[in-house]
C-alpha cells in the first residue's frame, strides 16, 4: 500500500516537472497558434545555464534556478525578435522546418560548448535522500519540484485569467487586428509571451537536469514528451496541459513499476486512446479556428 | 574537335596522376585511418582515442622501422552506414595500411567484410561484442569484451556472500549480453536472480524500476546502462535509499567510468564492479601515462583511452617486427601472441582468436584527494574472452 503511494507521488512529481517544461510550448502553439518544436533547446540552455552556476561559479542551487529562467527568457525574447516574428504568418510546415533547424543547430552548439557526456548539477544535500511520511517513501528533490511547479501553474493561470496582461494576451491571440486596433501592442505581448515560455522551459530544464539527466540531446529526446502533453491536453487552456502531465507522468511511472516489460509504452497507448476519443485533446476547444 | 575515346584519355590521365604521385610517397609512409566518432551521443570514445593516439605518437615518435606513421582521422557519428563508406574510401583513395578505432559494435562489424577483402588489419580499439573477431581474420581488439567483465563479476559476486540479485540492464543488445554472462555464472555458482527488468535505451526516469529493485529485496543490483546514464542512475539509487536499505550496485566497470565518475557525486562510493582499467591502477606506467594525458589533455583518461593507446602501440610492435612489411597478412601474423606491458597491466593477443587477453581486476568506488576512484582489491589474471563461439 505505502508503494502505491510512493508510486503516486513520483509519477506527480515527474508529471509536475513536464508540465513546466512543456506549457510554454502550450502557450505558443495553443494560443500563438505557431509550432515551435525547438522549445526543448530553450529548457537545455536553462539546464546548462543552472549547471554553469553552480558547478563552476559556486552559485548557491537555488539562486541559480532563476537565473537559468531568466537567462533563458532572454534567450527566447532575442531569438522572438530576430528570427521566429517573421515566421507567425507562414505555413505550419515552414514553422517545423525552420525550428527543427533550430533544434539541430541547438545540439550542436551545446556538444560543442559542453561535451557530448552528461552533465550533473550538484544539489545541495539537504535536497537529496528521502523522508519518511507516514511509512511513505518520499524523495526530496522531487517534493520540492512539486512545491515548485505547484506554485508556477497556479499563478500562470492567475496571469492569464486576472491580469490586464493576461486579458490583452488573449484579445491579442483572439483577434490580432482588432486588439492593434485597440491599441494593444500585439508584437509586443507575444514577444513578452514568447520569453516567458521560454524561461520556464529553462527553469523546466534546470529543475528536470536531476531526473531526466542532461545533455546535448535533451531537445531531441524529449520533443516528443512535450508533444504529448500538449496534444493530450488540448493546446488552448493552461489546465489541459497540467492535467494531461500530471496523468502521463502517474501513468509512465506506474506502467514501468507494475508492468515494467511494457514500461516505455503505457505513455504512448494513453495517448493514442486519448486522441481516439478526443482527437483535440483532453480539453481541446471543439471548433479549430 | 576532341573525338570521345581522346577526351576518356585526358579525363583519365588528370585522374591517374595525383594517385601515381602518392603512390611514390607511399613507399616511406605508412597511413593509418581512424574511424572513431567525434560527435553525437559516443563522441567521448571517439575523443578519448583520438588523445591518446596522438599522445603515444608524442611520445615515441612518428616513425617506425624506417617508416614514417600517418594517422588519417575521420568522424562516423556512430553510424555504421558511414563507418562503411570511410573505410572504403581510405582503403581505395588514401591506401591505409591499417583501419582502427570502431566505437560501437555495428561499426567494428560493418568494417569487418572490407577488411577481409582489402586484407587490411582492423584494429578495433573500443567495441565490446565478442563476436567482432570472429567477422574477419584481420579483426585483432584491444579494447575487451563485455563477456570479460560480466563473468568475472558474476563469479565474484556468488563468491562474496551475494546470493540474491536484481538485475537492472539496458534494452540493447551489449545489455542483453551483460545480462546473460553474468546471469550464467552468477546462477552457477549458487545466486539467485530475484527480479529482472530491462529497462528502455532512451529512458528518462529510473525512479518506478529501482523502486521494483527496492521492494524485491536483493543484496545487490546489478547494473548495465549506456555510458552516460550512469550517473543518473547512482543518483536515483542514493535518493531512493536503497544504499540504507543496503543494497549494494555491481556490475561491469563501463558503468563505473573514470570520464564520468566524478561527476555521479558521493553516491557512487561503494560501487563494485569488474573491469580491465582503472586510472587508479598502481603501476608505474600507468601513474606516468595518467600524469601524460592529464597534461595533455586536462581530463582523466577512461578505458577507451587505454584501448586507443594500446591500439596504437600494437601496430608500432607490428611493424617492428615486420621490419616494415606493411601488407595485412604480416602484420596480423605479426601481432598474433604479441605481448606487452600496457597501462591496464600485463596484456597479449591470443593467437588463435586475435582478441585481447588481459587480467579483470573487481574494483570498488573509494575517494581519494577529494576524487572518485574505482580501487583495484581483487585481481583475475589472464582472462581470454569467455564469449565465442567457436570454442
Amino acid at each position: 500500500m505505502t508503494t502505491l503511494f510512493t508510486i503516486l507521488f513520483d509519477g506527480v512529481a515527474y508529471g509536475m516537472l513536464l508540465f513546466v517544461l512543456a506549457c510554454g510550448l502550450a502557450v505558443t502553439l495553443g494560443l500563438m497558434n505557431f509550432v515551435n518544436l525547438a522549445h526543448g533547446a530553450f529548457a537545455m540552455a536553462g539546464g546548462y545555464v543552472c549547471a554553469v552556476l553552480v558547478n563552476r561559479s559556486g552559485v548557491p542551487f537555488f539562486a541559480a534556478l532563476p537565473a537559468a529562467f531568466l537567462a533563458s527568457a532572454a534567450i527566447g525574447l532575442v531569438a522572438e525578435r530576430l528570427l521566429y516574428r517573421h515566421l507567425y504568418r507562414r505555413s505550419p510546415l515552414d514553422q517545423v522546418l525552420f525550428t527543427i533547424g533550430l533544434v539541430f543547430m541547438a545540439v550542436t552548439v551545446a556538444d560543442y560548448l559542453m561535451g557530448s557526456s552528461q552533465t550533473f548539477i550538484h544539489i545541495p544535500d539537504s535536497l537529496q535522500g528521502q523522508i519518511n511520511v507516514f511509512g511513505v517513501g518520499v524523495g526530496r528533490y522531487r517534493l520540492m519540484i512539486i512545491v515548485i511547479c505547484g506554485l508556477l501553474t497556479l499563478a500562470l493561470q492567475l496571469i492569464l485569467m486576472k491580469t490586464r496582461f493576461g486579458s490583452r494576451l488573449r484579445a491579442a491571440v483572439d483577434d490580432p487586428r482588432a486588439a492593434g486596433g485597440l491599441g494593444i501592442n500585439v508584437p509586443y505581448v507575444f514577444a513578452l509571451t514568447f520569453a516567458f515560455g521560454s524561461g520556464l522551459a529553462g527553469l523546466g530544464g534546470a529543475l528536470g537536469a536531476e531526473i531526466l539527466g542532461l545533455d546535448p540531446y535533451f531537445p531531441l529526446k524529449f520533443m516528443i514528451y512535450f508533444l504529448i502533453v500538449v496534444t493530450v491536453g488540448g493546446a488552448s487552456t493552461i489546465t489541459g496541459p497540467f492535467l494531461a502531465a500530471l496523468l502521463l507522468g502517474i501513468a509512465d511511472v506506474a506502467g514501468k513499476y507494475y508492468v515494467p516489460k511494457l514500461g516505455a509504452f503505457v505513455i504512448y497507448t494513453v495517448m493514442i486512446v486519448i486522441l481516439i476519443w478526443k482527437p483535440h485533446g483532453l480539453f481541446g476547444r471543439t471548433a479549430a479556428r | 574537335m576532341f573525338s570521345k575515346t581522346m577526351w576518356r584519355a585526358v579525363i583519365g590521365a588528370a585522374l591517374v596522376a595525383p594517385f601515381a604521385l602518392t603512390a611514390a610517397q607511399a613507399q616511406d609512409t605508412v597511413k593509418i585511418g581512424l574511424i572513431v566518432p567525434m560527435t553525437g551521443g559516443q563522441a567521448s570514445t571517439g575523443k578519448q582515442i583520438d588523445n591518446a593516439v596522438k599522445l603515444y605518437m608524442q611520445q615515441h615518435g612518428d616513425t617506425v622501422a624506417g617508416r614514417k606513421i600517418e594517422v588519417i582521422l575521420k568522424d562516423d557519428a556512430t553510424l555504421p552506414d558511414n563507418t562503411k563508406r570511410l573505410a572504403q574510401e581510405l582503403i581505395v583513395n588514401d591506401k591505409v595500411k591499417v583501419i582502427a578505432g570502431f566505437g560501437i559494435t555495428p561499426a567494428a562489424l560493418a568494417a569487418a567484410p572490407l577488411a577481409t577483402r582489402a586484407k587490411v588489419p582492423e584494429v578495433v580499439m573500443a567495441a565490446g561484442t565478442s563476436i567482432i573477431t570472429e567477422r574477419s581474420p584481420y579483426i585483432v581488439r584491444t579494447s575487451f569484451t563485455l563477456a570479460q567483465s560480466s563473468t568475472i563479476i558474476g563469479d565474484w559476486a556468488a563468491k562474496n556472500g551475494i546470493k540474491k540479485v536484481a538485475t537492472l540492464t539496458s534494452d540493447y543488445a551489449p545489455g542483453h549480453d551483460a545480462l546473460r554472462f553474468f546471469k550464467e555464472h552468477f546462477t552457477a555458482g549458487g545466486g539467485r536472480i530475484v527480479e529482472e527488468v530491462k529497462v528502455p535505451l532512451a529512458n528518462p526516469d529510473f525512479a518506478p524500476f529501482l523502486q521494483r529493485m527496492k521492494d524485491a529485496k536483493p543484496d545487490a543490483i546489478y547494473v548495465f546502462v549506456p555510458a552516460g546514464q550512469g550517473g543518473a542512475f547512482m543518483k536515483q539509487y542514493a535518493e531512493r535509499g536503497l544504499d540504507k536499505a543496503g543494497i549494494r550496485v555491481i556490475g561491469p566497470g563501463d558503468v563505473m567510468d573514470d570520464d564520468l565518475l566524478n561527476g555521479m557525486g558521493d553516491s557512487a562510493i561503494g560501487a563494485v564492479t569488474a573491469h580491465i582499467y582503472s586510472a587508479a591502477h598502481p603501476s608505474q606506467m600507468n601513474r606516468d601515462f595518467v600524469a601524460a594525458y592529464k597534461k595533455a589533455y586536462n581530463q582523466r583518461p577512461g578505458f577507451m583511452a587505454v584501448g586507443g593507446y594500446d591500439g596504437i602501440h600494437l601496430i608500432y610492435q607490428a611493424l617492428k617486427k615486420t621490419g616494415g612489411k606493411a601488407d595485412g597478412d604480416s602484420l596480423v601474423a605479426a601481432m598474433k601472441g604479441m605481448k606487452w606491458e600496457s597501462p591496464r597491466g600485463p596484456i597479449s593477443i591470443d593467437p588463435d582468436t586475435r582478441d585481447i587477453v588481459q587480467n579483470v581486476y573487481i574494483r570498488k568506488v573509494e575517494k581519494k584527494d577529494g576524487e572518485l576512484y574505482n580501487v583495484e582489491f581483487v585481481t583475475f589474471k589472464g582472462v581470454k574472452d569467455p564469449g565465442k563461439t567457436k570454442k
